[in-house]
Formats: C-alpha cells, sequence, structure tokens
C-alpha cells in the first residue's frame, strides 16, 4: 500500500490539534493499536509546536507536513522555514529548552524520539528547520471474507 | 459546564482539559497560578479524568506549577491518568516529582 498527503498550514497553535487529527486519520487504514496512534500524534504535536513556539514564535509562517506510507512503514517530515536552531545537538537534549519562561519542559525532541522509530532533524539559522521521522507498523494481510 | 478549579482546604483540584498541548498549557498554567498566589494552596492534584491526550506542553504545565509550591514544601499529584497518560508521565520523567494516585475503579 503506498499513500501520500501534503499538508500546509498557519504556524498558530490551534493547528497542533488540526496535525494531530489529520495524522491520525491517515494512519488509520494500518489498523494501529491505541498505544501506536498516541505514539505518532504525541510526535507530530511535538513537531509541530516547535515550529510554531521556537521556528516562527508568533511572527506569521507555514508549517508543512509531509507523510508517506509505504507499506507498514510511515514517513513523517515537518518543516518550517523559520528561525532554525543554531545547535541541533543542545535542543536534542533532554530538558534542554531556550524557554524555560513559557513552561516548556525541553521534553519536544525526546518524545518524538521516544515514540518514533527514528528522528532526524536537520537545521539552518535563518532559514528552518526539517524534522523526520519513521515509524514501523505491523502489515495486516487483508482478510478473504469468509461466507 | 464543571469548574475547572476547586480548593478542598489547602489541596488545588484541576480537572484537565480534553487534550492539553501547547495551544491549551498557557491558559490553564496561568488560571491554576492565580488560584496559587491568592488561595491557601499547598498542594497540587491534576485530575486526568477527562484526559484523552498531553505532549510535553502538559509536561511542562506540572513542573512550573510544582515549580511554585513546592519550596514551600508542597506536593503534586496525579489521578485518573489513564494507560497513554500514565505513559506520558513515566516516559518524561515527571514520576519523580509527580505522585501518581493508582486507582480501582475501572470498569
Amino acid at each position: 500500500m503506498y499513500n501520500e498527503i501534503k499538508l500546509e498550514f498557519d504556524a498558530i497553535s490551534v493547528n497542533e490539534a488540526f496535525a494531530r487529527v489529520a495524522i491520525a486519520a491517515f494512519i488509520t487504514p494500518l489498523n494501529p493499536t491505541l498505544e501506536e496512534v498516541a505514539d505518532v500524534k504525541t510526535a507530530v504535536s511535538e513537531a509541530v509546536t516547535n515550529a510554531v513556539i521556537h521556528g516562527y514564535d508568533g511572527r506569521k509562517g507555514k508549517v508543512r507536513m509531509h507523510c508517506i506510507l509505504e507499506d507498514g512503514l510511515l514517513h513523517i517530515e515537518v518543516s518550517d522555514q523559520g528561525k532554525g536552531i543554531e545547535n541541533v545537538e543542545q535542543a536534542m537534549e533532554p530538558l534542554f529548552t531556550t524557554r524555560p519562561e513559557l513552561d516548556r519542559s525541553g521534553m519536544g525532541f525526546s518524545f518524538m524520539e521516544a515514540f518514533m522509530d527514528s528522528l532526524e532533524v536537520e537545521s539552518v539559522p535563518e532559514k528552518g528547520t526539517v524534522v523526520r521521522m519513521k515509524k514501523k507498523f505491523a502489515v495486516i494481510q487483508p482478510q478473504a471474507d469468509e461466507e | 459546564m464543571e469548574e475547572r478549579f476547586h480548593i478542598i482546604e489547602n489541596y488545588l483540584m484541576i480537572r484537565m482539559p480534553e487534550e492539553i498541548d501547547h495551544h491549551q498549557a498557557a491558559a490553564l498554567s496561568r488560571e491554576a497560578d492565580q488560584y496559587i498566589l491568592q488561595g491557601p494552596v499547598k498542594h497540587i492534584v491534576f485530575d486526568f479524568e477527562d484526559t484523552r491526550f498531553m505532549d510535553s506542553s502538559g509536561v511542562g504545565v506540572v513542573i512550573g506549577r510544582y515549580k511554585k509550591i513546592a519550596c514551600f514544601g508542597g506536593k503534586v499529584y496525579a489521578v485518573n491518568a489513564d494507560r497513554q497518560i500514565q505513559r506520558i508521565i513515566r516516559v518524561s520523567g515527571l514520576k519523580k516529582v509527580l505522585n501518581v494516585v493508582e486507582e480501582d475503579t475501572d470498569v
């Protein structure tokens, strides 16, 4: 099975919920467990929240979400054209945050790492950030209808 | 609609929303802080009965409130956390400060 979606939406916090609903709907054909749905929704929520808070920091902009389902493998790419990350390695450390005054826990990338099978972050200061994540699902063969 | 905040003795009870993300977190924290600053609040109980989704923004809400009461010996508790919420609590390391009250009330 192959399926692909590309979404682009305003970098505003209300769209964090939209992105979660969209990804949950996209993976429905995989018959995911409740836990798998929660994993993917959480990872997407973190990536989109990062774009809204850190990438654009209240400025206008668009977040892009590109998802591909190839057999049981889900690819998710969340990108922004915001201010980028100076030091990606540091940003990915658990509990690191540049915005403690906003009650940010610094767990965003840790959650993406914990709930997906792989995570890659590419960022260029003043150009933007791309987050790529993958997750493998057990492929369930369609069953023949029983008479 | 039921009130989100209740004070019982020196406990602030917070009925957490259905989804706790960055979009919800700021207002929730701000309101909770008003109760913490004004009232006789020593401890906080986060009630996750209605909550079906929480990401790291929710973790930030709990840690932020904990920091506000910890210096006066306050404690934070979680009640009615379903499996997903318990998982977030575990993976985030929140368990170090958050006391999860287990209940066998599931039907």
